[in-house]
């Protein structure tokens, strides 16, 4: 009877805990601003058609044999950059579209609280012609030093190059750039692999280059496994050399995988002086890439233990959650309650002798099961001094209260040549697969343990949600959070900051080192906190934040002292700068 | 999807007939699939790191064998050997997927347990990690999910898997259920086919996967909790194929799991109601 009686209490456990643990869905009352406010110091709110930034994404058409699976494969697209672009001061935005004869949108900063789209009139909007593939991302960098923030857009199809000229227009450089063809690509970023002062770029395929998706000549152009496909797209590096052409040398330097990359991030992990790159790879492991130098790139991910247990890589971002001038690598997964418990990853550095290694903290800090996750980016969303995460979730809403689930699992336990084979994949008839997911807001507590508050604040928006950038779009000193949503409506959430929450922002300009300033890293100390920040040539999921890094100081107003390692090597101290306001740093010669 | 807990379960708690095996072959066959198991266990780990980590695998393991030993203590008054626990621990570190911890212990004890408490005429009736799994599966998908890394998708894992398997099942005279099933699961892939307009390919998929072969030459195959007649067996395994033929159709993922789940307990009863009380 007792050894029954304890049988009983196990198979009851579930129910238990799950009556227990269950957070729920919090719908914000009337009064939820004030008391996001005092109790997380923050409130989003979107206002994106109050500002003028009315951008509806739509996904790509292609070749009929593949419709009956359509909504899976053009489900990516939808993307967004936060720039300046004609240096005013006034943070930009530049969004895609995936659709044939669809048109990008680059919205201008008014500066009076509105943005208007100047695509057009730049020449940067009809660039989803028939025939040159859509567009699934973009960044800007300065590659040849002039002052503007040039644009990389990568496609599926053939990617582009734009040049800014003085911030009033945009001249294609496609041509003489000597890019490819044609790519199918889903993440490219700006990068100084080498430190010689010139921006380079790393582009990860998804797809392999020799599929058109419009008109295809085979159905097996699927991952030939789920979490071990090698199969994918190949990877780019196109080294910059100096004189408005790239050369493309991926074999040489190392980067020969090809798997199915989602998502690219440099920085100087290692601290060495050089970027590595981290890729996260849908269908397969992560891949790390240790510089060496800036001549070869290295793949420890083994090593370093980040590149062992398979996954569904979507993002990569990094953060100094703990503030110790360490950056902690967070990789988005797919968590579908019952089905698949990936999880995400935040990868922790561990010092041990000469070597790093990184573990996996994300369940003991509250930030793995996101859902069908994207986009994700670390900020400092309430200027509290510790960096908070904002997560993208949501795969293919469609009809509700259907899930293409169980087709999806069937097929992808099958052997190499089933999966591979689009012709195998169920019809999917219009069932939605990890729909309707709520984007996540954890917020950090400042000792690197976070807490979801996505219900309070806001931002919890239920769409299809892929890229995020964070910006300050207003110049207030916070950071303002944009989302591109797939096959939907832009979000533009305006962030509100409790009164006594300081911050600071340095603006940086290379002289020896590039001239944006990608890869240099910003160390600032105040109030016996430490915390570092990279500048990015675009992170995350078919994002880019941007360029100029923020700190949230929580009460304090006074600043130590502001270190900055730039790429070429130099080191530059700056004490007691002001806080409340943006720095602009050039690079002492 | 590997529960091979056949060999084991049968020298644990037997029927009479095994128990005249001579001791030396009983020792050989009782530690032969724990050896097995972990053999396949480090081989999917090594090259396609199968396992979320190895805490996962030692509290699976740890849970399982400490609840068999007090069990053992206090139902039956004597120590146990732990190979089937062993192996019950194993299957569960594989079988299920959570970001958390207590899953794992939580189906480990649900296992054991249920070989203690869930008996009929002195035998269990479900197999142990079956039970456990299928019930963590069903109340609790907010915390745990099936596995989810299928090796490779590739030919060779079940170059090993194939001999190895085999091996256990013809030793265990267990093969005509495995093929029953496989020839049943193919047939009704064709009927699923016709029905839901999906390519024969998709629906015979999941065959292919070498962790649905675990599942079909070993935990289906399972002694201790298999009928005792072979023209029995073979009913029961073809309606195992069948009951997740319709479960398949209604869309349950796990549908093989609750399908053994369903049927195994029924024909045990059915069948121990037709022989003597068992002695144990």
């Amino acid at each position: 009877m007792l050894v029954a009686m304890f049988l009983a209490g196990l198979l009851t456990a579930p129910l238990i805990i799950q009556r227990y643990t269950a957070s729920g869905t919090f719908s914000p009352g009337k009064d939820s601003r004030e008391f996001a406010l005092e109790h997380f110091g923050f409130y989003l709110e979107n206002v994106a058609l109050a500002s003028g930034l009315e951008f509806t994404h739509q996904s790509p058409r292609l070749d009929p044999k593949l419709q009956h699976i359509l909504p899976q494969i053009a489900s990516m697209g939808a993307s967004v950059s936060i720039v300046d672009f004609n240096r005013d001061g006034w943070s930009d935005i530049y969004v895609t579209d995936s659709r044939y004869g669809t048109q990008n949108a680059l919205y201008r900063n008014e500066s009076d609280g509105t943005f208007r789209d100047v695509a057009a009139a730049m020449g940067v909007a009809d660039v989803n012609r028939q025939g040159t593939g859509v567009s699934m991302g973009a960044v800007w960098g300065d590659y040849d030093n002039d002052g503007y923030e040039d644009i990389f857009l990568y496609k599926w199809g053939k990617p582009e190059l734009f040049h800014n000229d003085g911030g009033s227009g945009f001249t294609s450089v496609t041509e003489q750039s000597e890019l490819p063809r044609w790519v199918n690509a889903n993440t490219a970023i700006w990068l100084d692999y080498n430190s010689d002062g010139y921006l380079d770029i790393f582009m990860g395929g998804y797809y392999p280059a020799k599929f058109d998706l419009w008109n295809l000549n085979t159905t097996r152009i699927m991952p030939e496994s789920f979490e071990y496909a090698q199969n994918g797209g190949r990877n780019y590096l196109f080294e910059n050399q100096g004189d408005g052409t790239f050369r493309e040398l991926a074999g040489q330097v190392g980067l020969t995988s090809t798997r199915w990359t989602l998502a690219a991030g440099a920085a100087d992990l290692q601290q060495d002086g050089y970027p590595e790159l981290f890729l996260a790879n849908d269908f397969g492991v992560d891949e790390f890439y240790a510089n060496d130098q800036g001549e070869r790139f290295r793949e420890v991910g083994n090593e370093v233990k980040t590149g062992f247990t398979p996954k569904s890589g979507m993002n990569v971002t990094f953060g100094d959650i703990a503030n110790q001038g360490l950056f902690a690598i967070y990789v988005t997964n797919i968590t579908e309650e019952g089905v698949l418990m990936q999880g995400n990853n935040l990868w922790m550095p561990r010092q041990g002798g000469e070597s790093m290694t990184y573990s996996n903290i994300a369940g003991q800090r509250g930030v793995e099961l996101g859902g069908w996750s994207y986009g994700a980016q670390f900020g400092d969303l309430n200027n509290d001094g510790a960096v908070d995460l904002y997560v993208a979730n949501g795969f293919i809403s469609a009809r509700k209260g259907t899930s293409y689930w169980y087709d999806y699992s069937k097929v992808t336990g099958g052997n190499s040549a089933i999966i591979s084979d689009a012709r195998n994949w169920p019809d999917m008839r219009g069932r939605s697969q990890s729909g309707y997911q709520r984007n996540r807001v954890w917020l950090n507590d400042g000792t690197g343990r976070f807490q979801e508050v996505a219900g309070y604040v806001g931002g919890n928006a239920i769409f299809d949600s892929r890229a995020v950038a964070l910006g300050d779009l207003w110049n207030r000193g916070v950071l303002d959070v944009v989302v591109a949503n797939q096959n939907d409506r832009l979000l533009v959430y305006k962030n509100t900051v409790s009164r006594g929450h300081h911050w600071i922002g340095f603006r940086l300009e290379g002289t020896r080192s590039n001239r944006s300033a990608v890869g240099a890293t910003v160390t600032l100390h105040w109030d016996g906190k430490t915390q570092s920040q990279i500048v990015s040539g675009g992170i995350g999921y078919c994002s880019q934040n941007q360029r100029r890094v923020q700190f949230g100081l929580g009460d304090s107003e006074q600043v130590e002292q502001a270190v900055i390692h730039w790429p070429s090597g130099n080191r530059q101290q700056i004490s007691r700068p002001e806080a409340g306001k943006v720095h602009l740093v050039r690079e002492p010669q | 999807m590997s529960s091979p807990e056949t060999p084991v379960s049968q020298t644990d708690s037997a029927p009479e007939t095994a128990k005249s095996v001579s001791f030396n072959k009983r020792l050989d066959f009782r530690y032969a699939p724990p050896v097995l198991i972990t053999l396949i266990l480090l081989a999917g780990h090594l090259s396609f790191g199968i396992l979320a980590s190895y805490r996962t695998v030692i509290l699976a393991v740890g849970t399982s064998m400490i609840t068999e030993l007090v069990l053992a203590r206090l139902v039956v008054g004597k120590w146990r050997n732990l190979s089937s626990a062993y192996i019950t621990g194993i299957s569960v570190s594989i079988l299920i997927r959570s970001p958390m911890f207590w899953p794992y212990a939580l189906c480990a004890m649900i296992s054991i347990a249920t070989k203690y408490v869930l008996r009929y005429r002195g035998r269990h009736l479900w197999n142990p990690s079956n039970f456990g799994v299928s019930w963590m599966l069903f109340t609790a998908p907010f915390s745990v999910a099936g596995l989810s890394i299928q090796w490779g998708n590739n030919l060779w894992p079940m170059l090993i898997i194939w001999p190895l398997g085999l091996v256990i099942v013809w030793r265990a005279r267990r093969f005509h259920v495995t093929f029953t099933y496989i020839v049943s699961f193919i047939v009704l892939s064709g009927l699923r086919s016709v029905i839901t307009g999906a390519s024969f390919l998709a629906e015979v998929a999941p065959l292919t996967g070498p962790m649905y072969q675990l599942f079909v030459l070993f935990m289906i195959t399972d002694p201790v909790t298999t009928v005792s007649s072979r023209k029995g067996r073979i009913l029961v395994a073809f309606l195992i194929a069948l009951v997740e033929f319709v479960l398949r159709l209604n869309e349950f993922i796990y549908a093989p799991f609750y399908a053994l789940f369903l049927v195994g307990p029924v024909a045990m009863m059915i069948d121990l109601r037709r022989k003597k009380p068992a002695t144990d």
